[in-house]
């Protein structure tokens, strides 16, 4: 099996100003070709101005079995939500 | 020289460049569903669009420069083999993956090169195509010589059926650089490069590139042609159209 290519995770940004986002992920042999298929395959119909690639195996997720102590404690903490506060209008988006 | 022989050099050119990236488009298309990845099946597919999208506007120019009514695609369609004006390297036949990108990259050295050149055209509409058409074939480029690269510098395998592909490809590059009496026309017009003026800046290109990939070009100076003049194509042309083509001959004015 390590004839296959490595697996990427492809980050496109849509416009300037936003994040990058998850779009998906891809199989290429380095990090230059990871770039070009992400271009081939995550940009045709014009969705990126900038495309991100990260191997697979460098990214450290969190696991699922932790979700209890991991997540529940702030489920109870609704006081961390700033929505007591009127924001005035000329703020725009936040 | 009068309008009407002006048109037919003109008309000439402009199928030249139009059935180049036809039949390069359509031979790149047989790949599609079948690549070695995925993501190289899509890859393809969208050099594959982007050179078929490039030949609607060359044979759309033709076309009205010649005068008749022709369509892009009655041109695409309703010519046969002697009709077309494509270099031989294009008509080859894909072979494996590695003679496919080689033939891409032998091919987009040039087609870079010349549409660099037909940018500054005295033709606005010539210049116009070519200013837009360079940005998808910058990338063509940049992808065919990357894969030539990994693949030439690669494994045993991988470099050898490369060198077989150089081997077999190479005797279709000198009819790029060929001038005839329809470019002598186009030069003196201003709307395109003389072809023999390319020769230079592409040996440097694909120079440098096949010696990063570890490949030898054949020490050879023998030349196949025909292609470009229409005098005569490789048996694989027919076959191609055969498929190509096979809508409008089996349901001839069919449209959709």
């Amino acid at each position: 099996m390590n004839n296959e290519w490595p697996l990427w995770e492809i980050f496109i940004r849509g416009q300037h100003g936003l994040s990058h986002r998850h779009v998906g992920s891809l199989h290429a042999p380095d990090a230059e070709m990871a770039i070009k298929n992400a271009r081939d395959v995550y940009t045709r119909r014009n969705e990126g101005v900038s495309i991100w690639a990260v191997e697979a195996n460098n990214i450290t997720a969190s696991s699922p079995s932790d979700k209890g102590p991991l997540y529940e404690p702030s489920e109870s903490k609704v006081y961390r939500h700033p929505t007591f506060f009127d924001i005035p209008d000329e703020v725009g988006a936040m | 020289m009068s309008a009407a022989t002006s048109n037919e050099a003109f008309t000439q050119f402009l199928l030249r460049m139009g059935d180049n990236t036809l039949i390069l488009g359509h031979r790149v298309s047989e790949w599609c569903g079948h690549s070695p990845v995925l993501e190289e099946d899509i890859a393809l597919a969208n050099t594959a669009l982007d050179l078929i999208g490039q030949t609607q506007m060359w044979l759309g120019l033709a076309g009205e420069i010649e005068g008749k009514g022709q369509t892009a695609d009655n041109l695409a369609f309703l010519r046969d083999v002697w009709d077309f004006r494509n270099l031989l390297l294009v008509e080859m036949p894909n072979g494996d993956f590695g003679q496919t990108l080689m033939r891409q990259f032998l091919f987009d050295a040039w087609h870079s090169i010349q549409l660099g050149r037909l940018m500054s055209s005295s033709d606005e509409r010539v210049a116009a195509i070519a200013e837009k058409t360079s940005k998808e074939v910058a990338y063509h480029l940049e992808r065919s010589a990357d894969t030539v690269v990994g693949l030439g510098d690669g494994t045993e395998e991988s470099h050898a059926r490369m060198q077989d592909a150089l081997d077999y490809l190479w005797p279709y590059v000198g009819e790029m650089f060929q001038s005839d009496a329809v470019d002598a026309e186009m030069v003196a017009k201003g709307i395109a490069p003389d072809p023999a003026s390319l020769r230079e800046e592409y040996d440097a290109l694909v120079g440098r590139i096949l010696a990063t990939a570890t490949l030898t070009i054949p020490d050879t100076a023998f030349g196949h042609k025909g292609g470009r003049t229409g005098a005569m194509h490789t048996e694989h042309l027919g076959h191609l159209l055969t498929q190509m083509q096979w809508l409008q001959r089996a349901y001839p004015g069919s449209e959709w």
